[in-house]
Parts: structure tokens; sequence; C-alpha cells
């Protein structure tokens, strides 16, 4: 007898596969179905754009949080896109592939650090050598860049890799072939053949960034304000959900779900920039 | 293999099962002020301890969670730790167990050993931005505050009256990392529940009144919340009960012993 079929097993795939769009779906229209109704209620343009956040007193304003989220997105971005593809490019185009498999399973590693663990060190090691050197409370936008930029160098990097490893060896024996040099061969091939998949990393670096919350809760100080500078304390999106959810109530807690839905809607324009721009790469390709 | 997985779980489960719902206990739920929580954990500890037939079982959520699970009735008791009872709580016996004082609390290595309640406000109104304003060293201040909602956080501007949270300050959502925070950082000031005062940080006189547990109990000092114990309808049965244990001899030595003030 045989224990599973054909039919069977493409049943039970499909379940599993439908579990997870299921899943997504669940998840947005609770959000939607809890955050919206105050959106409504209370005025997009007033929820989006005020800068005042008092839920005591019913004003609920998250555009200093939009704000940071964007500058704490950024600021990862610029820490850890440069380090996480320059890495990649050392370790796939200038080491030999046997050191090369030792080091990038060690980066990888990186990833399997919980947030929580980045956190305490930004608290206790890094946010005391901004404080000294540059001023400031410490706890800011500056060390939660810092932090995020170093926690998503594992997927830029191992990403980065995959896709330049991934460059037929042909283009640089023609490359080299032709007399150009090492470094002319990776930024005028390499790089060039594998764009589409070092954006793909930075992109879900950047997904990985702007949806963090424990560490930048621990690193960035959380106050409700527009910052001037890097040295300036901030709350992200994400940041707000957390802080509060255990003590709102009422009209507060609908606030924060409706912090959760502009969250989404900030992600999917974010993700659908990022595809767009990956597909229009590959059709000039 | 996957036979012997499923009896495994499910001998697990009847296990359980049993286990759970042994010997007929009365259960009493107590959820609310997570300041107040490690103490109701303890007291609960030892009142079933000599009550073998009652399980007590402690949830935090914060304050308002207290208020809200009392009236709708998801534990028996609530615990708020405010000090004025919202509007919602007015239906809800409230009883106050303990108090608890607010301490002002500066890293150790700043001079300053006092403040008066105006210029507390004026700080964390942001008026006052400098240590050198109030007779320290020129530098700039860094309020730690807790996030909105918090019941330390509420009783703090309620006692204050008038205050209006400075922008820039930064947010911390518990007593312990308000603490960490302050510790690590010579410029800043935050406020904390009274028993939660260690060598890391320095608690600050209050209009000249130290924040300890005699100038509490005599009046003196000025940032002094209640911890109410909230039972929807009147006391009685386990409910009174417990209560009456907390507020015994016994009890209030227990709430003493751990840096709370006893309710009388």
């Amino acid at each position: 007898m045989k224990p599973f079929g054909e039919k069977q097993v493409k049943g039970l795939l499909m379940i599993t596969a439908f579990s997870a769009i299921s899943i997504l779906l669940l998840i947005a229209l609770f959000i939607i179905n809890e955050g919206l109704p105050f959106i409504f209620s209370y005025g997009l343009k007033e929820f989006l754009l005020s800068s005042e956040w008092q839920p005591q007193l019913g004003k609920f304003g998250i555009y200093p949080m939009i704000v940071a989220s964007l500058w704490v997105t950024l600021g990862a971005m610029i820490v850890g896109a440069p380090l996480g593809v320059g890495g990649a490019l050392f370790l796939s185009e200038y080491t030999p592939r046997s050191v090369m498999r030792i080091i990038k399973p060690t980066i990888e590693l990186l990833a399997a650090i919980p947030s929580v663990v980045y956190g305490f060190i930004g608290v206790m090691v890094l946010a005391p050598i901004i404080r000294d050197n540059f001023g400031g409370p410490g706890l800011s936008l500056l060390s939660a860049s810092i932090i995020l930029g170093i926690m998503i160098l594992p997927t830029i990097v191992s990403i980065s890799i995959d896709s330049i490893l991934a460059v037929p060896q042909s283009y640089r024996e023609g490359s080299l072939a032709l007399g150009a040099t090492t470094w002319q061969t990776i930024h005028m091939v390499t790089i060039k053949a594998s764009k589409s998949g070092i954006i793909a990393s930075i992109i879900l670096g950047l997904g990985r960034a702007i949806g963090e919350t424990m560490a930048v809760i621990m690193v960035a100080g959380n106050s409700v304000n527009i910052p001037n500078s890097p040295l300036d304390s901030v709350r992200t999106l994400t940041a707000n959900i957390a802080l509060e959810m255990s003590y709102a109530t009422g009209m507060h807690r609908q606030a924060l779900f409706a912090t959760g839905v502009i969250l989404l809607v900030v992600i999917i324009i974010l993700n659908s920039i990022a595809s767009v721009a990956i597909r229009k790469r590959i059709a000039r390709r | 293999m996957f036979n012997n997985i499923m009896k495994t779980i499910s001998a697990l489960a009847i296990v359980l099962l049993i286990g759970g719902c042994g010997k007929g206990k009365t259960s009493l739920t107590v959820a609310g002020s997570t300041a107040f929580q490690p103490f109701a954990e303890k007291l609960a500890d030892q009142y079933m301890n000599s009550h073998p037939d009652i399980s007590v079982t402690v949830q935090g959520g914060g304050s308002a969670v207290g208020i809200q699970s009392a009236n709708s009735g998801a534990a028996q008791i609530g615990m708020a730790d405010l000090v004025a009872l919202p509007e919602d709580a007015k239906g809800l016996t409230a009883t106050i167990v303990a108090k608890d004082g607010i301490a002002i609390v500066v890293s150790p290595s700043n001079q300053i050993d006092g403040l008066t309640t105006d210029q507390v406000r004026d700080i964390f109104n942001g008026k006052i931005t400098n240590w050198k304003e109030v007779g320290g060293i020129d530098a700039p201040i860094t309020v730690v505050s807790r996030e909105a909602g918090s019941g330390t956080r509420s009783s703090f501007e309620q006692i204050l009256a008038n205050v209006n949270l400075k922008r820039d300050a930064l947010i911390q959502d518990s007593n312990g990392t308000i603490r960490e925070t302050v510790a690590n950082d010579a410029n800043s000031i935050g406020y904390l529940s009274h028993g939660l005062i260690n060598e890391k940080i320095k608690a600050l006189k209050v209009d000249g009144a130290e924040c300890t547990s005699e100038t509490i109990i005599a009046g003196n000092y000025k940032l002094v919340r209640p911890i109410f114990l909230l039972v929807k309808g009147t006391l009685e049965g386990e409910t009174k009960n417990f209560i009456d244990y907390i507020l015994s001899e016994e009890g209030q030595k227990t709430i003493v012993a751990d840096g709370l003030l006893p309710a009388k």
C-alpha cells in the first residue's frame, strides 16, 4: 500500500503553501480592522502629520516616529551596505574559496545573535562611547543606526556573495584576458553582472532594519522627537507600539494598532519601490 | 516511530490534565500594576503556604490592566498604583494596601543633593536644561522618563502637577531600565519606585526631605503614591481573606521588608 499518492502530496503541499499566505492575510486584516477605524475617526492627516504624541491628552500624531523610522533605516543602510557589499566582494574575489567557506558561515552567525543582545551591547558599550566623544545622551539615532547596520550585515554579505559567485567564471576570464586588472574586472564586470542580487540583499537588510524593535528600543532613547542631529534620541514606529502596548487601553490602544497599519504601508511602499528597481535592472540587461 | 511519538504526547497530555485540575482548588487571580507585582507574588506564595486549598495567580500588565480586569471579571483583584483612580474605577471597592515613594534619582557622581519640587518640574518640562542652573556643574541635563500610560509616570506627573514632559526626554519602559540609564549617564535625571534605589544611583532630597521610609511615613516626603487593590462589588469571601492577609501584620512586614511602605 502506498502511504501517500501523488494527489495527496499535492494537496498537502498546497495546504502548507496557503497557510503562509493566509496567516499573512489574517495578520494584515487584524491590524487593519483594529487600526483603521481609529484613523478614520481621528483623521488621517492629523494622525500622520501632527507631531504631538500625548496619549493622556488624546493627541496622537506619529509624524516624528515616521521620520525617525526612515532616518534610522537610512542610517543603518549607510553603515551596513558599504560594509556588507565591500566584505562580500573581498571574500568572493580576493579570498581563496577555502578560506571564504570558513568566513562566510562565521559572518552568518551574526544573524543568530538575538536582537536583545545587540541592544545590550549598544547600551553598555556604544552609547557611552558616543556620549563621551560626541555629546548628547548617547542613546540616539546614531547608535541605533550603527547597531542596526551591524545587524543587517549577515543578510547583505551572505546574499551578495551568493549572487557574485553566480557570475560565470568565463566573464571574469574574458575581462582579465583583455588586460583588465582585478579591480577593473570587479567594478566593470562582476558588480554589473550581479547587481540585482546585491540590490536584493540590501533591500532584505532594509526590511530587517525597519522592522527591528527590541534593539532599537534599547539604544534609541525613545523620545518622541523629530531629530535635528544624529545625536538626538528618537522613537521609531515599531518602538512606539512595543513600548506602550502593555499599558494602553481604549483610544490609545487603537492608536497603536493604527501605528501598525502605517508601518505596514511604509514597508509595502519600500518593498514595491525596491522590487520595481530590481525588475528594471533585470530588464535592462 | 510515529505511533510512539503520539503515545508519548497523549500520555503527557493526560498527566498534565490530571495534574492541572488536581484537587479542585479555589483559584484567585490578581492582575495589574507591575510595581506591586513582585510583592503580590511573594504575598501570594506565603498565603498559599498557609492556605493549601487556595491557588493565587499573579499577573502584571500595568495599572490600567488592573482596573480593566477587575471591571471585566478577568481578575478577582486588580492592582493599581495611581494617585487618583480614574472614572472607570468608580464602581470598584478600593483598598490601600501599601504606599510607595517616587525617588528622583541621579548618578552618584552628580554633586547635587537636593532639588525643590519647582526645580524638578522645570527640569522635566524643559525650562531648566543645564545642571549649573540648579547649582551643579556646567553640563546639559538628560531627562529620563517612563512611557505614557505607566502608573509611576502618571503618579509623578499628578503629584508635581502641570508637568508637560519635554520632547527630547529619553523614555524607558521599566523601573529597571530607568535605573540602568541613570546609572550609566553622569548628567541624567530620572524617577523610580523608592524600593528600587541601590548604590548605583543617588536619590535626591525633594524640598529638603530625603526619600527614605521614615520621611515618607512621617509625611515629609512629597512624592508618595498609594497602591490600591480593586475588587468588583463588596469585599467578601476569598478575596476579602487575601486582602485581610496583606493588611495583617505578617503581610505588611513582607511589604516593608522589600522596600514598600505600610498602608497605615
